[in-house]
């Protein structure tokens, strides 16, 4: 082993997590561990990826959702522990990797389209 | 202290619980014992240990000649490392990185990146003069002293010079990683020089 790239390919397969292919405009379900004084729980949260961040171990997820009229974005490091697992709900069609533009868009207008 | 000599492979991160910490990846290369210098013959207690493989054509004859007559092999490089306990050891042996133990305080030494001739900002952090509103000042160190009385700049005033490629040593290091397969080891935080460039890791602090 003479790179940190192989060094966090063989990190990665010890680590045992199985990711699908994601790419900016997907929805998906991610399941967070979450810890409450001394419990620990899943938490699901959904959204549409709008940045597909980084390589190796440093990769990182985007995903931007409306919580009651508000949007929030949050990031997550694929292989970090607490991200337990990702599903893929839809699949998006778009043109761009960065959907920034989603931000200023409401309701109707911050549809994607699905892949079919 | 014992020690190694490892070579920085580059940064990379690792989840500890719930963070992620940053570390340095270096492949250590293992340790052959050359020579153990004793109280008696040397007044001083040390390993002598060989790093790398060579072929003998790339070696002077009389280094050959040592490395022939303790009957170990050809090594590149020659580094001592003070250490008491010498008669756990005997000529021959090969140190690895199994040595280190995660979580525990390494030292690492080395040359840092060379920076060639650097203005004062740059190599003692000066502020500079003002950017705009017509300041023609913008990297310059200023003054550099009084008048007539001294009539000369103080020895020792920071200026403008050579700065980098020189002996570095970071005392606090966590191991956060051990591969003993590889022989690579990782520790928390930048190391000194680039990727590539050869440092030194002592075992524990300094005493």
């Amino acid at each position: 082993m003479k790179s940190t790239y192989e060094f966090e390919k063989s990190y990665i397969e010890k680590q045992g997590k199985e990711l699908p292919e994601i790419r900016s405009g997907d929805t998906v379900k991610v399941h967070t561990k979450i810890k409450e004084g001394e419990k620990e729980r899943i938490q699901i949260f959904t959204g549409t990826v709008i940045r597909n961040r980084g390589s190796g171990l440093n990769k990182t997820l985007t995903v931007r959702k409306m919580s009651y009229g508000i949007g929030v974005e949050r990031i997550f490091p694929l292989y970090s522990p607490s991200v337990e697992k990702i599903e893929i709900a839809k699949r998006g069609k778009v043109r761009r990797s960065r959907l920034y533009y989603l931000r200023e868009r409401r309701g109707k207008a911050a549809r994607i389209k699905e892949k079919r | 202290m014992i020690g190694l000599m490892a070579r920085k492979m580059g940064m990379t991160q690792i989840f500890e619980s719930d963070s992620a910490i940053p570390v340095t990846l270096l492949k250590v290369e293992p340790g052959v014992i050359v020579d153990i210098k004793t109280q008696e013959k040397n007044s001083y207690c040390a390993l002598q240990l060989g790093f790398g493989d060579v072929k003998e054509n790339k070696l002077n004859k009389s280094l050959v000649g040592c490395f022939k007559k303790k009957n170990v092999p050809y090594k590149r490089m020659l580094r001592e490392f003070k250490y008491q306990n010498i008669k756990e050891f005997k000529i021959g042996d090969v140190i690895g990185v199994d040595i280190f133990k995660v979580g525990e305080t390494a030292r690492v030494q080395g040359y840092s990146k060379g920076k060639g001739f650097s203005g004062t900002m740059k190599r003692h952090g000066f502020h500079g003069g003002p950017a705009s509103h017509g300041g023609m000042m913008d990297r310059k160190p200023g003054s550099i002293g009084m008048c007539e009385y001294p009539g000369r700049v103080i020895k020792g005033k920071k200026m403008a010079g050579h700065y980098g490629n020189k002996k570095v040593t970071i005392k606090t290091s966590r191991v956060v990683f051990v591969d003993k397969e590889n022989s690579i080891i990782g520790l928390k935080g930048g190391v000194l020089g680039g990727s590539g460039s050869w440092v030194k890791i002592l075992k524990g602090k300094q005493q």
